[in-house]
């Protein structure tokens, strides 16, 4: 067998495998999207029918939409920026030369990505009891009254957002602390011998050297917070109180698998995916243009 | 003075950090313990009078589990094994072998990379149902056989295994197959680990795609079965604990043993690309 014959055969299974359950379902998720296939549909396929647009224009009319969209902007936008404020952060504590016991801190600040997030959001809810709730009883120590976590709309996206940081912030950190190492230490040395400040020091070498670093978090970090799901299905009862929880991906699995509006959440699922390519769109302009 | 002042607020910031992550789930595991009903009074206790092993015995022998337990090993395991091989073998094959249209395909494939596996999951569901595999093991644990991520990670690891080797095989008379199997897959053996663990951690904990594509309760995995629990015993904090323990104590397992190659997987993929 030649090395080229061997190429094509090796990388078959893997092709093969991508481009049915995975290149083949997105095509078909755009086609999914202009139909109305329903309940049915699913018994009798010949019954889908072309719709164009109608989707969408049902979806600009459901307040419910509106609603997933406002609530996954907040938890992207909010959640998001603190999730890698915090994760810089702790990279930038671990990377200091003062810092001991640095292999200890990174474990214990990872573990919970690894975690089953409905486990974790079981846990949370919990923990988020008003009364027997470890975090309210945390709170009284200070004098906060009883805070209504999951059942409060003002409270609950807060409290997914914050279960989220716990989670997740591990993540960028250990990719925040790859990006530092990547910065040479003479340029520290020269700044401070040039009586560089610390924050001089931030601000002029390890920001500008984190720049890649920054911008793949970013990239990844987006995507990511866009697929809000796990969290509000088993925390507040899927999307609860009243749709305060409720997310894009949410709102297309209700609509698929609830009610079998199997078109109408194709269409949602496009409107997320055209979404994160928008948002992520000049971050990868600005990749491309500035990677080696 | 200043020198004392630094590093002990560094670190006191950074053991509040160790306190905030381990409480829940220190906690979590303490209100396991506890008969039912006995984390419900005020003021809550910390910990269990009497550690009971009550709740996981419910959730043995009454709720089940431990066939969801079955379920989530063999799709974990099942997916592991076939992502290695076909992963390990792409990756293999985009960094070492020539072949025309290589590289171009390869950058095709990033560009996978891009697109959200919500977009997908409706039709990925349609097209499983008309296979015949909703509602099984197999349909769970067929789309992480083959991963974007995966096959670039082996690659940029295969990168730099010397085309003199493969040469050297090549005039010994080995085949192409044999050269993979016998001599390059125990030099990728690192980044096979990862890829692994990664596989694992990721099917074990996977929901969504198992929510949708199973509906009968025998063929539950466990984050599944977690959530139905959950809804049905809204306010049996004990067992939904115990129930916890047991989802996440595997992938802990597997994050103990395996952490180094873990991490450096992380890292392999995000900051030299």
């Amino acid at each position: 067998m030649s090395e080229r014959r061997a190429g094509w055969l090796f990388i078959a299974p893997a092709l093969l495998l991508l481009v049915v359950f995975f290149l083949l379902p997105v095509a078909l998720g755009l086609v999914l999207a202009v139909t109305d296939f329903d309940i049915y549909a699913l018994g009798d396929p010949s019954a889908v029918r072309f719709v164009g647009a109608e989707n969408f224009r049902q979806m600009v009319k459901n307040p419910l939409f509106f609603r997933a969209l406002v609530n996954t902007c907040y938890f992207v936008g909010v959640g998001g920026t603190l999730s890698i404020l915090l994760s810089l952060l702790a990279a930038l504590a671990l990377a200091s030369p003062l810092c001991r016991w640095r292999g200890f801190f990174r474990t214990v600040y990872f573990a919970p990505v690894v975690l089953t997030m409905v486990a974790v959001a079981v846990v949370f809810r919990t923990l988020y009891h008003p009364d027997f709730g470890l975090l309210n009883r945390f709170l009284k120590l200070f004098g906060v009254e009883p805070i209504f976590w999951l059942g409060d709309p003002a409270w609950a996206m807060p409290a997914i957002i914050l279960l989220a940081l716990w989670k997740n912030f591990g993540y960028n950190m250990v990719i925040f602390l790859a990006g530092l190492s990547t910065i040479p230490p003479t340029l520290y040395e020269a700044a401070s011998l040039d009586g560089a400040s610390r924050w001089q020091q931030f601000w002029h070498i390890t920001l500008p050297g984190l720049r890649p670093t920054l911008v793949f978090v970013l990239i990844t970090t987006l995507i990511g917070y866009f697929q809000l799901f796990a969290e509000p299905y088993v925390m507040t009862g899927g999307g609860g109180p009243v749709n305060a929880t409720l997310s894009l991906v949410l709102h297309m699995y209700k609509e698929g698998f609830r009610w079998w509006n199997m078109g109408y959440a194709a269409a949602v699922a496009v409107v997320l995916f055209a979404l994160i390519l928008l948002v992520t769109a000049p971050l990868r302009w600005y990749q491309r243009r500035w990677s080696p | 003075m200043n020198r004392w002042v630094r590093p002990l607020l560094l670190h006191a910031a950074l053991v509040a950090g160790v306190v905030a992550i381990l409480a829940p789930l220190l906690w979590m595991v303490g209100v396991s313990l506890m008969p039912t009903g006995a984390s419900q009074v005020e003021p809550p206790p910390l910990l269990p009078k009497q550690p009971t092993l009550e709740q996981y015995r419910q959730l043995f022998l009454r709720l089940n589990l431990a066939r969801a337990l079955g379920n989530s090993l063999l799709v974990s395991l099942g997916a592991t094994l076939c992502a290695v091989v076909c992963n390990g073998l792409a990756g293999y094959a985009f960094a070492c072998l020539r072949f025309r249209g290589r590289d171009r395909l390869f950058a095709a494939l990033l560009l996978l990379l891009l697109i959200p596996g919500q977009v997908a999951i409706l039709p990925l569901f349609l097209l499983l149902r008309t296979l015949g595999l909703t509602n099984t093991l197999v349909g769970v644990a067929l789309p992480s056989f083959a991963s974007v991520f995966g096959i670039f990670m082996v690659r940029q690891y295969a990168l730099s295994i010397p085309q003199e080797l493969l040469e050297a095989a090549r005039v010994d008379g080995a085949s192409e197959g044999r050269i993979a199997l016998q001599v390059v897959f125990p030099l990728l053996r690192p980044v096979l680990v990862t890829l692994a663990a990664f596989t694992f951690v990721g099917t074990w904990n996977d929901f969504l795609w198992p929510l949708v594509v199973l509906s009968d309760e025998r063929w539950y995995t466990l984050p599944v079965a977690l959530a139905t629990l959950a809804g049905e015993h809204t306010h049996d904090a004990e067992l939904m604990m115990a129930g916890a323990v047991m989802t996440m104590a595997p992938v802990l397992l597997v994050f103990a043993f395996l952490q180094r190659h873990y991490i450096r997987g992380l890292t392999l993929g995000g900051v030299k690309e």
